[in-house]
């Protein structure tokens, strides 16, 4: 039986979930939690893009049965009432056009600042090239993460 | 209830009763004859019960306590169409806008087109929703009025009230609820619109409905719609258009974990139109159980006619074809003959090819369906829950699917992930129905990434033949112009073998240059896969031709692209169309006629935003397009800067666009941006081929798209002011994209793409 622990929970698995699934699908068909999206199923698009200890991870590509006792942090989990710094500054850009990969995007860009509190453009740019978006929403996400790290340092 | 709709059943978010009521009122509404001319009576509704909200029309509903809910009728796929048309009914309704609650209409034909693609939501529902607010807040003046024993003229809607202006006495819209049901509707002719100085939403940024939920991951997708006892499909298709599976070895697959069943589809009979593509379908306890399965099957397709289909081949069809003389369009003067008498030296010509495209939505196709029985196990109904751009379309297709009559077939919009018009054809949809209907269980069928690709209806390949004489200045006395690629048409009609009147008129037939001696034709050319239309359709190639050539001719003549195209386009007129075929996107010239002026406005805007012109170093470089398309006119400008070893960035694009009135302008400037990333996309990676019919790609690594590393950089926008009748937005940013980055890349070293996308061609040059 797996045990996985998501946004500081455990999950007992039934038996039947194979350890092979990736984590992407036992987050939204087993666990119903549907913020981490399907776009691609083999880490080309970053829309499943999940906290794994803290680390940006596409969870399309992390068998669960290979989670072990890592902390795994989703969109529903990154803060409390959804206030994250980010989350506020994508507010404030009106960042999301259809929003679908936008869980994607926040949880990428959350990683990152977290290793790099004051990234320039190239650093946004490289960190943040795994996720796309097809409505292109890059310049307005570029800018909300400079806002982002603005305010967090602003508070720190 | 009425007896033929079934109940719109919400699954998340938790059912309010205000949601509840307004969801109630979806299904019960009774059409009453609209004999006083208010076309808001058609959707009118006369209730006897006082429980229920006040419900002047489909759109609205208000409840005693003033709660205001609006419904969303075109679907949300990133426009913000879910919010800018309710801001509309909020603003002739006089409601404040933090009391309004926003609804997603079921599929509904008494709502009116729900067809969410054209470009079209605001052009074509500007108008009803004004009357559908103005409507409401007439009967709570005159509701008010009553109340106060006053004249209702002396009584005004706004801030969610009714004020009377002479003493300053207000009720709140809730309180007059009871009242106002009571009243008539009033007729269309007794309404007055607020003028704009009165408007508090339109023309103001107003953030997206689902902004908050977006950004905290609990927004509802298509995908992530759950169903108590829900099965989890996907399906194998033939890799061919038209192939059948003629054998199936099902043993491995069905001791798959998790897999429950294996169904095999009902073929789909010619044109294939909206109809589920058949195949073998695997239903599983979960998407990933299901994926295996079907990884295990065993298939043998049998052949399909459609298996002659080689990329390389067909593009070498479709160019000779449109170096064929053929079906003239439109003519002025005699163009053939004055290239026929030209001297060699003074004729230009150019072929241009822009090849097939995947739509490739972040969300691909999917959707949940729920069908009930009768004792007999014949289905009766069936609801839908599906990222829809159509949902009229889709009742019908899962009515005719099942066999069943589209009353009985409900359709719930969930928000899509994307859908830049893959998404208005519902063959989905009606796969989960089909697939419900026979496990007796509701299913949600997914498209992983590779069947998105694998079968999509693309947007189709096309080769553009331009030829021009030019005089000294290098103005054109004669120009011709031809097109060749399969129909939309072909997939609703197999024997379709040229471009329909309404796809030349998408930026051909209308070439707005002024030659005196001009024509356009059209060659054959045959459909192998299912055609569809992305984002700006037509568009898309016929801009990059006629976009392109222009910069071509300035550039041979030496002169600047700008001052050449300004006076290609000549003086500022209205074009004569008259005697060509031209749907003008459904509207009438007289009403949206082609004014040159605008087009060169646009075009004066961009080059003046990008500080044109500008000399730059060798590798950097400015190209300028401008195009009009559903009925807005667009300029951009774009600068490339390409590396001696030929890597390319977009440092900076400026688009301007007049789009007549515009409703939620910050939604507008993300339109643009968005369009340049898509024309990004589109210009740099996009190409989708076949080998012997079946389509090569299969996701993002071999289908690339725009990443924020390659995408543009600095997308600037801007918006002419105008009080012309609202035109499109969603489509108008991209056509005018792919030939401005292409003439960029010939002011910056010289080299002319006339083939997309650029990753097939080496852009390096030397120093």
């Amino acid at each position: 039986m797996i045990t996985i622990s998501v946004n500081n929970k455990k999950h007992q698995l039934n038996d039947d979930v194979d350890p092979e699934t990736p984590l992407l699908w036992v987050l939204r068909d087993t666990l119903g939690m549907t913020g981490t999206k399907f776009g691609c199923g083999m880490g080309q698009c970053g829309s499943c893009t999940v906290h794994y200890n803290g680390e940006a991870t596409k969870s399309c590509q992390l068998q669960v049965g290979s989670v072990g006792d890592a902390e795994i942090t989703t969109i529903e989990g990154l803060e409390g009432n959804g206030d994250h710094p980010l989350q506020q500054a994508w507010k404030e850009h009106n960042v999301p056009q259809c929003g679908y990969c936008q869980s994607g995007q926040i949880m990428a860009a959350a990683a990152m600042l977290a290793d790099n509190p004051k990234p320039t453009d190239d650093d946004i740019d490289l960190k943040m090239s795994g996720n796309l978006c097809r409505c292109g929403t890059y310049q307005r996400i570029r800018a909300a993460i400079h806002i982002a790290s603005a305010s967090k340092e602003a508070s720190s | 209830m009425s007896p033929t709709i079934t109940a719109p059943n919400q699954p998340i978010p938790e059912v309010s009763r205000r949601t509840f009521l307004a969801s109630l009122a979806a299904s019960t509404l009774v059409i009453a004859a609209g004999t006083n001319g208010n076309r808001a009576l058609a959707w009118a509704m006369q209730d006897a019960d006082d429980n229920l909200p006040f419900e002047p029309n489909l759109f609205i509903a208000i409840d005693t306590a003033g709660a205001v809910t609006i419904l969303a009728h075109r679907s949300e796929m990133g426009t913000g169409i879910k919010t800018s048309l309710p801001m509309v009914v909020a603003d002739e309704l006089g409601a404040d806008w933090d009391r309004v609650t926003i609804k997603q209409a079921i599929g509904d034909a008494r709502l009116g087109s729900q067809n969410t693609d054209g470009s079209r939501s605001i052009r074509r529902f500007y108008e009803p929703m004004r009357i559908a607010g103005a409507t409401a807040r007439t009967m709570l003046e005159r509701a008010a009025a009553q109340r106060w024993n006053v004249s209702p003229d002396e009584c005004k809607g706004r801030d969610h009230q009714v004020v009377h202006e002479p003493t300053n006495r207000t009720i709140n819209f809730g309180d007059l609820v009871a009242d106002a049901k009571s009243l008539e509707t009033p007729s269309e002719n007794d309404l007055k619109f607020k003028p704009k100085s009165e408007h508090r939403y339109i023309g103001r940024d107003i953030p997206i409905a689902d902004l908050d939920d977006i950004v905290k991951g609990s927004a509802t997708f298509g995908l992530d719609l759950k169903r108590e006892g829900m099965l989890y499909a996907v399906i194998a298709r033939s890799p061919v258009l038209g192939g059948q599976p003629i054998k199936v070895e099902v043993r491995e697959a069905r001791q798959t974990p998790g897999v429950v069943d294996i169904i095999t589809l009902p073929d789909f009979t010619a044109p294939h139109a909206f109809q589920p593509l058949g195949g073998v379908a695997v239903i599983a306890t979960s998407t990933w159980a299901a994926i295996q399965g079907r990884e295990a099957l065993k298939i043998e397709w049998s052949k399909s006619d459609h298996d002659t289909l080689n990329s390389k081949e067909h593009e070498a069809t479709l160019a000779t074809s449109a170096r064929t003389p053929g079906r003239v369009v439109r003519k002025s003067g005699d163009a053939p003959a004055t290239i026929a008498n030209a001297q060699t030296a003074n004729i230009h010509e150019a072929d241009y090819y822009v090849p097939m495209l995947s739509h490739a939505p972040m969300e691909p196709p999917c959707a949940v369906a729920e069908v009930t029985k009768n004792a007999a196990g014949e289905p009766i109904s069936c609801e839908a829950w599906a990222p829809t751009q159509n949902p009229q379309a889709a009742q019908s297709q899962v009515a005719q699917s099942l066999g069943i009559q589209p009353e009985r077939v409900t359709v719930n919009v969930t928000l899509l992930g994307g859908g830049f018009g893959r998404k208005s054809k519902p063959d989905y949809v009606a796969e989960a129905a089909l697939l419900s209907s026979e496990l007796d269980k509701p299913v949600q069928v997914t498209w992983t990434r590779e069947d998105d690709i694998q079968h999509d209806y693309y947007h189709t390949n096309a080769a553009m033949h331009m030829q021009a004489v030019v005089k000294d200045d290098g103005l054109p006395t004669a120009w011709l112009q031809r097109s060749a690629f399969p129909s939309i048409m072909s997939t609703f009609n197999p024997a379709a073998d040229e471009g329909s009147g309404f796809e030349l008129a998408l930026g051909f037939t209308d070439i707005p240059y002024d030659v005196p001696n001009l024509q356009v034709e059209n060659g054959k050319a045959e459909a192998h896969v299912r055609i569809g239309w992305l984002r700006s359709v037509a568009h898309i190639y016929h801009a990059f031709a006629v976009c392109s050539f222009p910069d071509e001719l300035a550039r041979r003549a030496n002169r600047d692209p700008y001052e050449y195209l300004m006076d290609l386009m000549g003086e500022p007129r209205n074009l004569d169309l008259t005697g060509v075929e031209y749907p003008n996107h459904g509207e009438p010239l007289s009403r949206y006629p082609f004014e040159v002026g605008r087009l060169r406005h646009v075009t004066q805007r961009a080059a003046k935003l990008a500080n044109w012109p500008r000399k730059l170093p060798k590798g950097r470089g400015l190209g300028i397009a401008s195009h009009r398309s559903f009925l807005s006119y667009c300029a951009t400008v774009v600068e490339v800067d390409i590396s001696e070893s030929g890597s390319l960035s977009i440092p900076n694009v400026w688009t301007v666009i007049d789009a007549g009135l515009v409703v939620n302008p910050d939604r507008v400037h993300a339109q643009l941006e968005g369009a340049a990333v898509f024309g990004a996309s589109l210009t740099m990676h996009g190409e989708i081929t076949a080998t012997n019919g079946a389509i090569d790609q299969s996701n993002f690594h071999d289908y690339r798209v725009a990443r924020m590393n390659d995408a543009p950089k600095r997308i600037h926008t801007e918006i002419i002011e105008s009080d012309a009748l609202p035109a499109g937005v969603g489509e108008v940013g991209v056509p005018p994209f792919a030939p401005a980055l292409c003439n960029a890349i010939a002011d910056a070293t010289g080299l002319r793409i006339r083939r997309l996308p650029l990753s097939k061609h080496d852009l390096s040059w030397n120093g």
